[in-house]
Parts: C-alpha cells; sequence; structure tokens
C-alpha cells in the first residue's frame, strides 16, 4: 500500500504560500469570509443567505437573460424572493424531512427553490431535466419525493405520466405557466403563486419559518444528489450542510475566489458540480451566478457575461476549437495567415508565460503583440476575457486542446473528483498544470492507492451515505472514511501529481496477459476532431477491436469542403472516404499506444464506424455522457462477433428511442475496416 | 356540423364564440378559369380552422380572398358581422388581419430581430425626422415595441437566432420567423399558408405545438392551409376541404374523415 500523500496540514501550509500571490486584490475579501466563518457559526446554505443579504445586499447574486435583457436580483432582493417560496412551501404543507425534486434547466427560480427547501427543512433533489419520464420515476420513488418544482409544461409532463407509480407525490410547482391552463389544478401550482400565498401569509408562518431555519446544523443534510449511474441504477449521495461547506471554503480558497467573481451556471443543476459551483461557491464567497437565455443561446450568453471562473466538460472546449478551426477556414488570407502564425508561437512560449517561466524577452514582446492582433480578440469572442480560473473535468481531455487554450493565456486546469467526494480529489495548482495528470490532493484530502490500483480518498467532503442503500454505502465508504473511487491510477513519484489509468473495473487483462485499459486509448481516438466517441472491446481476447462514432459537425463540414453529399448521419458514417481517414487516425494511436510499455496490448485490429450516435435515450450513455460500456457490448453484441469472426460486413438493427419516449429502429450495413498494428518492441512486452 | 348561433365549447373545453369571418357564395375567377365555385363558411372567435384539399383545389386562392388580396366576383365576405369592402393590404394589416407565406416571403439580408419587428409596423408612429433624430418619441417607441417583440421570441423559441440573419437560416426556423413577424403585429385573426409544407416530422410536431399554443395562450383566431392531413386533423377545431374549387366537406375532423367525397377526393377516383 502506498503511503498517505499530502495529509492535511501540510497541504494547508502549502497552499498558503504556493497560492496566494501577494499583493492580488482578492486576499481582503478572502480573509472576511474565513473570520465570518468562526464568528458566526455559518453552518447551512440558508445561514450563509442570511449573511451575504446584509453584507452584499446590493451585489448581484443572479443574472437571467430574459426577453433579450440581462435581468439581475441583489443578495437582498433574492433573499426575499427565496423566503416568500420558503414561506409559501410551509403554507402548501411541506414537513421537516421531506423530499422537494427540483427539475429543470439552469434558472434563478430554481436555485431559489433549493435554498427555499433547505430554509424550511426539506432536502432538495435536483433531477435532470432529460431524463426520460421512466428514469423520472425511479428517482422520485426512490426518495420519496412529496413535491415536485417543475419548471414548465414538457417536465410537468413527464411528471404527470407515471404519477400512478409516485405514492408520495402531493403537489407539484411550476413555474412557466404556458401551456397550463387546461390542467387540473387541485394539485398543480404556479410558482409565483405560491410565493403570493407565501408573502400573503408572513405572519401566519414566519416563526415557524425561523425555527426551521434555526434547527439547521452542519451535519443535517444539505441535498441530495443522484449519481449518473454507470452501472446499474442511480444511487443516491446524501451530502450534510458541513460537505459542501468546507468543500466550497476549501476550493474557494485554494484559487483566490471572491465575491467579484462571475459564472455561467449552464451545465445540469443535477450534477454535484454544478451544486457546488452555483450554490455552494456562490454562497460561500458571495458571488454572481448567471442563468443563460435557452440552451441554445449559451455560446452568445458566455461571451455577453465574460466569467471570471468557469467549469466545462471537455467537450464543450473540444467544440468552441472545432468552431474556431472552421471559421479560420473560411476567413480571409490575411487574417488566416496571422491565425497561424501567431498560434504556432503561442503554442511555443505561451504555455510558460503563464506558468511563470522565463522567456526571452523578445518572445515576450511578440507574445504581446499577438495577444493584441489575435489572442485578445479570440478570447473575447470565445468570451473567455476576463477568465482567471477555468476547469475541466468528468472526462479527459485532449492534450493539443488543452494546450491550445493554456497558450492563449487562459488559466485552464484540470481535477479530478466525484459526487461522494463533494467533487474535490485532486486538482491542479497554478504552475503545476498537465494535461496528462489530474493534479495533487484538494485541500483537505488524504490519498490512498490500493494494491490492485485503485484510488482511495479521505475528506470533510465525503458523503454522509448512499440514501437507502446501507449496502452500497458500506462497500463504498470505510469505518475509518475511506471512499473507493473505482478509479485506477497512480501517484507520479516525482510531481506527487495523480494519474488516472480507467475505471477499476473496466481495466482488464487480454488473453495474452497483457494489460486491457480501454480508456487510455479511446481518449486517444477522441482527441481526433472527427471522432466523438471510442468504444473499445478486448478483455479476455487476443486482440481489440473498436466502435467508433464520427463527429457530425466537423465530418459533415470536411465532407462539405470536399464535395462530399449525404443525407444522414447514417450515411455519412458509412461513406467510404470517411471511414479511410478514421482508419488513418486509428493507426497513428495503435502507433502511440505501442509506445506505451504498459498497454501496448490495446492497438486496434479491426474497427467498425457505427450507424447512429450513442445516446443517452436508448441508454448507451450516462446523461452526463459518459459509455456504458456493458450496455453497448450486449446491444451490439453481433457486431463485435463480425469484427472478431474476420466478416467483411455485418447487416444490423438497432432499436431507437426518441426524446419524447417513442421507439423506432434503424437498420444498416456496415464496413468493418481492418487497421495496421505498430510493431511492438519485445523487451517491452516482456516487461508485462 | 355545428351550427350554433353563439359558438360551441370544443372537445378540450375551449369556448368558440360567434361568428368572426363569413364567406358567403364565393366565385373567383381567372379569366376563363374557376378557382373557387361557389363556397360559403364562416370562421368563428377562438378557434382554429383548416382549409384542406389536393393540389390545385383552390386554396391559397380562397386565403387570399380571406385576406382581402383578391376579390371575388361573386359572393361577399363579412368581417366582425359586416360586409368588406374591397382593401389595400396595409388597411386588411390594421383590421388585426395578420399571415404567413406558402413560399416564405423574409427580408433575407436581416436579422431575425429587425423581421420580427416589422411585423410592428401598424404600431409605430413616428414619421421619418423623429426616427432619424432618434432620442425621445421614437426611441421610447423602439423600446415598447421591442418588449412585444421579444415575447414573442421568447414564445417562439428562436433567441439563438435572434441576431442572425435570415438567409443564413434553415426551412424550418425560416418558418417560424414567419409566425413570429406575423404574431408581432398581434392579430386577432392568424392566417397560416402551409405553414407546415416541406417540414419534417420533429418540425412539423413543433410547429403544430406553437400553432395550439398561439391559439391557448392569446386566443387567436386561427386560419390555415394544409396539405398533411394528419397534421391537420389533429390540430383543427373545425375543417373545409376544397376540391377543383368546390367545397366537398366541412365540419368536424371526424366528420370530414367519414366524407365520402373527402376520401374519393384523397384517395383519387375517375373524375368526369
Amino acid at each position: 500500500m502506498t503511503p498517505y500523500l499530502g495529509a492535511g496540514p501540510n497541504r494547508d501550509q502549502n497552499r498558503g504560500t504556493a497560492i496566494v500571490r501577494p499583493g492580488r486584490p482578492e486576499r481582503e475579501e478572502k480573509k472576511l469570509a474565513q473570520t465570518q466563518s468562526g464568528a458566526a457559526g455559518l453552518q447551512s446554505l440558508p445561514a450563509l443567505l442570511e449573511r451575504n443579504a446584509t453584507e452584499f445586499a446590493d451585489q448581484p447574486a443572479y443574472r437571467e437573460k430574459e426577453f433579450g435583457i440581462w435581468q439581475a436580483w441583489t443578495w437582498a432582493q433574492a433573499a426575499k424572493e427565496i423566503e416568500a417560496l420558503a414561506l409559501g412551501l410551509i403554507n402548501l404543507g411541506v414537513q421537516e424531512g421531506d423530499f422537494i425534486a427540483i427539475i429543470g434547466r439552469n434558472r434563478p427560480y430554481l436555485y431559489w427553490s433549493m435554498v427555499a427547501a433547505q430554509s424550511v427543512g426539506a432536502i432538495p433533489v435536483p433531477v435532470y431535466n432529460d431524463s426520460a419520464a421512466e428514469e423520472m420515476a425511479y428517482v422520485l420513488d426512490h426518495c420519496g419525493a412529496r413535491y415536485v418544482i417543475a419548471e414548465d409544461q414538457e417536465q410537468v409532463d413527464k411528471v404527470l405520466d407515471v404519477q400512478e407509480q409516485l405514492h408520495e407525490l402531493k403537489h407539484v410547482i411550476y413555474l412557466d405557466p404556458r401551456g397550463m391552463r387546461k390542467y387540473d389544478h387541485h394539485t398543480l401550482h404556479q410558482y409565483s403563486h405560491v410565493q403570493e400565498q407565501g408573502r400573503a401569509a408572513y405572519d401566519e408562518w414566519i416563526t415557524d419559518l425561523n425555527e426551521r431555519r434555526g434547527k439547521l446544523t452542519y451535519d443535517s443534510t444539505c441535498v441530495m444528489l443522484y449519481t449518473s449511474g454507470t452501472t446499474g441504477k442511480p444511487k443516491g449521495v446524501v451530502l450534510s450542510n458541513r460537505n459542501v461547506i468546507e468543500s466550497a471554503k476549501n476550493s474557494a480558497d485554494f484559487d483566490g475566489l471572491t465575491r467579484n467573481e462571475d459564472i455561467l451556471s449552464y451545465l445540469p443543476m443535477a450534477w454535484v458540480g454544478d451544486f457546488i459551483f452555483s450554490i455552494g461557491q456562490a454562497y460561500w464567497c458571495g458571488f454572481c451566478v448567471n442563468c443563460p437565455e435557452s440552451q441554445d443561446t449559451m455560446m452568445t450568453d458566455l461571451r455577453e457575461i465574460g466569467p471570471t471562473y468557469f467549469f466545462a466538460p471537455p467537450r464543450v472546449f473540444e467544440g468552441q476549437l472545432t468552431s474556431v478551426m472552421i471559421r479560420m477556414e473560411d476567413a480571409g488570407n490575411l487574417k488566416r495567415k496571422m491565425f497561424h502564425h501567431f498560434l504556432t508561437h503561442a503554442k511555443k512560449v505561451g504555455g510558460d508565460i503563464l506558468d511563470g517561466k522565463p522567456v526571452g524577452l523578445l518572445d515576450r514582446l511578440k507574445y504581446k503583440l499577438g495577444d493584441i492582433l489575435v489572442y485578445g480578440p479570440l478570447k473575447d469572442t470565445l468570451g473567455y476575457g476576463r477568465i482567471r480560473v477555468g476547469y475541466t473535468a468528468g472526462e479527459a481531455i485532449g492534450p493539443e486542446i488543452f494546450d491550445f487554450y493554456r497558450s492563449l493565456g487562459i488559466n485552464l486546469k484540470q481535477l479530478y473528483g466525484q459526487t461522494e467526494a463533494t467533487v474535490f480529489i485532486t486538482v491542479q495548482p497554478d504552475g503545476e498544470v498537465r494535461a496528462d495528470t489530474v493534479g495533487v490532493p484538494a485541500p483537505d484530502v488524504e490519498i490512498r492507492i490500493d494494491d490492485n490500483g485503485e484510488i482511495h480518498y479521505r475528506s470533510p467532503g465525503v458523503f454522509v451515505e448512499y440514501y437507502k442503500n446501507a449496502e452500497s454505502t458500506a462497500s463504498t465508504k470505510d469505518p475509518e472514511g475511506w471512499v473507493a473511487t473505482g478509479d485506477a491510477g497512480f501517484i507520479e513519484a516525482d510531481s506527487g501529481h495523480l494519474r488516472i489509468i480507467d475505471r477499476a473495473k473496466d481495466v482488464g487483462k487480454m488473453a495474452s496477459g497483457a494489460m486491457f485499459a480501454p480508456k487510455y486509448v479511446e481518449n486517444k481516438l477522441k482527441f481526433y476532431p472527427d471522432i466523438l466517441e471510442a468504444v473499445l472491446f478486448g478483455n479476455g481476447k487476443d486482440r481489440c477491436v473498436a466502435f467508433i462514432n464520427i463527429d457530425l459537425t466537423a465530418v459533415g463540414n470536411w465532407a462539405e469542403r470536399n464535395n462530399i453529399a449525404y443525407a444522414s448521419y447514417q450515411e455519412l458514417a458509412g461513406h467510404p472516404k470517411v471511414l479511410e481517414s478514421i482508419r488513418d487516425h486509428v493507426e497513428e494511436v495503435n502507433k502511440s499506444v505501442a509506445a506505451d510499455e504498459m498497454l501496448s496490448g490495446c492497438q486496434v485490429h479491426r474497427f467498425v464506424v457505427l450507424h447512429k450516435e450513442l445516446d443517452a435515450d436508448d441508454g448507451e450513455m450516462t446523461r452526463t455522457r459518459k459509455v456504458r460500456r456493458r450496455i453497448v457490448e450486449d446491444k451490439f453484441a453481433d457486431i463485435i462477433t463480425a469484427l472478431y469472426d474476420g466478416s467483411e460486413q455485418i447487416s444490423t438493427t438497432t432499436e431507437v428511442t426518441y426524446e419524447d419516449g417513442r421507439k423506432g429502429a434503424i437498420s444498416a450495413t456496415l464496413t468493418i475496416m481492418d487497421a495496421k498494428v505498430a510493431q511492438v518492441a519485445p523487451q517491452q512486452v516482456a516487461a508485462e | 356540423m355545428k351550427d350554433m348561433e353563439e359558438g360551441y365549447v370544443t372537445e378540450d373545453g375551449r369556448k368558440i364564440g360567434g361568428v368572426v369571418m363569413e364567406m358567403k357564395n364565393i366565385t373567383l375567377r381567372f379569366g376563363g378559369v374557376v378557382a373557387i365555385k361557389d363556397i360559403s363558411f364562416d370562421i368563428r372567435q377562438g378557434e382554429i380552422r383548416a382549409i384542406i384539399g389536393p393540389n390545385g383545389a383552390g386554396k391559397s386562392s380562397m386565403l387570399n380572398v380571406i385576406s382581402g388580396f383578391y376579390v371575388p366576383q361573386e359572393g361577399q365576405v363579412f368581417y366582425q358581422g359586416k360586409p368588406r369592402p374591397q382593401m389595400r393590404p396595409y388597411e386588411v394589416a390594421r383590421q388585426g388581419i395578420a399571415r404567413t407565406f406558402q413560399n416564405i416571403a423574409l427580408f433575407e439580408g436581416m436579422s431575425v430581430l429587425d423581421n420580427v419587428m416589422t411585423g410592428r409596423l401598424n404600431y409605430m408612429k413616428t414619421g421619418l425626422f423623429q426616427q432619424a433624430w432618434w432620442k425621445g418619441k421614437a426611441e421610447q417607441e423602439e423600446t415598447e415595441n421591442r418588449e412585444v417583440v421579444e415575447k414573442v421570441i421568447d414564445f417562439l423559441e428562436i433567441q439563438h437566432i435572434r441576431k442572425t440573419p435570415v438567409a443564413r437560416l434553415p426551412y424550418g426556423l425560416k418558418k417560424r420567423v414567419e409566425l413570429a413577424r406575423a404574431l408581432a403585429a398581434e392579430p386577432s385573426l392568424l392566417l397560416l399558408d402551409e405553414p407546415m409544407a416541406g417540414m419534417n416530422v420533429e418540425e412539423k410536431e413543433d410547429m403544430s405545438r406553437f400553432i395550439l399554443d398561439v391559439n391557448d395562450e392569446f386566443g387567436t383566431t386561427i386560419a390555415l392551409i394544409e396539405h398533411d392531413m394528419g397534421v391537420v386533423m389533429d390540430l383543427s377545431d373545425r375543417v373545409v376541404v376544397m376540391d377543383y374549387g368546390k367545397k366537398i366537406g366541412d365540419g368536424t375532423p371526424d366528420e370530414v374523415r367519414n366524407n365520402q367525397d373527402v376520401i374519393d377526393a384523397y384517395l383519387g377516383v375517375a373524375h368526369d
């Protein structure tokens, strides 16, 4: 067993010197926040809200773009809105300990719902708004939600569809009244009416509300979040106020976050990351949460807000880079040349300048010029003009993509976390950022690597339990508070950084005994813009084969450029030229895989470009877009067989589910491609 | 067919009011071609009224008669109880009638926002010089009208293309922008000329939802022409069926569906 790394106190000292740069204006603010916690005993989010409403009363707390204008609420106004809703909830009969499900996209009203629920002693349960009715039924039934706060008719319809299965459900509150007039309003309530009734019944319920708020402690439940469930049914992770507030505090200190930050909240509310950024850290620091106008306007809104602190999964950064590159191809000659010239320079010195490493004067001057001509305008267009700290997590990010953003001077970093840890396990400190590791243990987090390579951690953020699932709780968290992540990885000896190999249960052995780590190869494949998703098979077999999904935007653009006509995803995915270029990518990946001592056995011998995109609606992916390996394996078993038995084509029919839950089928004949495998030096195999 | 003076109640519980527009024995000829032959029907307050029929049945001509663009040689149009005189298009618009077109008539070079703003033209009262001076009245007027337009944009969920030039939009979205422009005029009668032509199933479903929502939310009376029987039957309260310029059926979707003449017209029988 590897000894503990970065035990609490040590990390604290490091943090003080390494992270807080002297002379930063944020420093004072930070102290303010810290003294507050000690003196006033801010032990719940409603308590933090009260502090913010007094201390930052006139500062913006929430903004949402609606009707083309950014509407803003100050902390004082937000506190009033939340109070009205809380009173309205009591008026509706909400009891302490009730579960209130919250379904919708990121909107201030729904964030208020969470805090209002906490204020009345209930437990908010945010639910993924794109889940199908059946998935929703499982979650709502499992927690026994008595109340649902839904964004609009679409979400209400889903709940009503499955209400037969929900025995506890009493009332549904909806935000957007559009299309709701004809519904039976016995158990349906409009959000604003609930607030009005709350305001009207102020005298009746305010004492009750204050009492309930007073009862909240550091160990009472703050929120329950359902894990996306790469395996089996989702599990309800119970997080206490301590988990959330400690994690928010530590991470805010780590990056020197202040109340002057602006963030854009666009990631699913049911995801722990959004809860920590848009509620935990926002309430701890008192910064402003900005909500986009609609899902499709996110990029425009990002630019208008220009967040100072930003979080995105790799696919957002990939998507932006792809669109920049596509647009530059269409730009004029001069612009294009300038762009490529300065980008090459940025690649050379940009990262070093950001990390504060020594760089020659001439290079520095040229970088400055580049900043005026290219980097600055580009960052502004992307919405990163003001960014101080950016994070990416959830999946591995391609090194080229990562370096591209860093070379522009955007402080993009990686972190590694889980719902069970209240996000933070490891983070990259400023100046120690690399594409292939996920950083050092976060403040107050201890890390241990098991004999079989599995990563374990212990921290103040460690979850309380899985709701109604003592068995899973016990198998995940040991009595001393160590949590098994299910990921395999190792700590680099010289830097102390953690490197993740794969999910521990996905790591297997090939027939030859060589290590099989699918994610490692899949990520290498996915770093090509043409490839959206890849799934590698080969556990227990003598060689590896792969499924590939093309990226419709990138390949579609390429097709347009090369005068290749196509009518559908399926047709494009089966085009011989597309298959050829994917084969080139696979062969390049094989070369680089062959160079890895441990994983050289994982080269792709044959592959197939799938006729449909893997989709969460079909159960092939989680809502956070992680491949459900076993389901894919079962569903496409015929294709896998064909990949191994040497056939050149396979005809198959696949069931698909549309967004409204209806089912259909698509059939296709897929061409199976062979890829060249690179030679592996014999001594490397011997080392295995 | 329902024939109550004061209106009726639909299956889903909406109250339909009295007659808004009545066509009496309309005949329309283009030289020797008879486009519409002696047709009579009415449109009631708050209902969704469809006109269907095979190609060349005279549906679009009928819509142009309703909108006042064509003047029939015989018969009369009654709007809000009064016989309607011959009018110029802007006079029709001022009466609270707005329409969309079968082959999209937007300003391709202008942004979606500007296109929708043109729907508010009737509500703008400032003149050229006030507009040029901008400060004061013109600015205030623009703000007020923009508010209405933004509500329409929100309603039709086209926020993400607000600033996009119309020429760059796909067909389905252009159709939606056209609907937005018509809605911006806050019409009491909305005429839709094949709102779902050339759309795929998903786009059709979206459009159907918007049409129902417009009717439900603003109480707008809607008359629409459509080719796709399935969509029409789900959407409308009452349907007029035309074939070769004649009315061959009129009633609720169920009544029309079981009408032998309609079945013949759609499935095709030998015409003498």
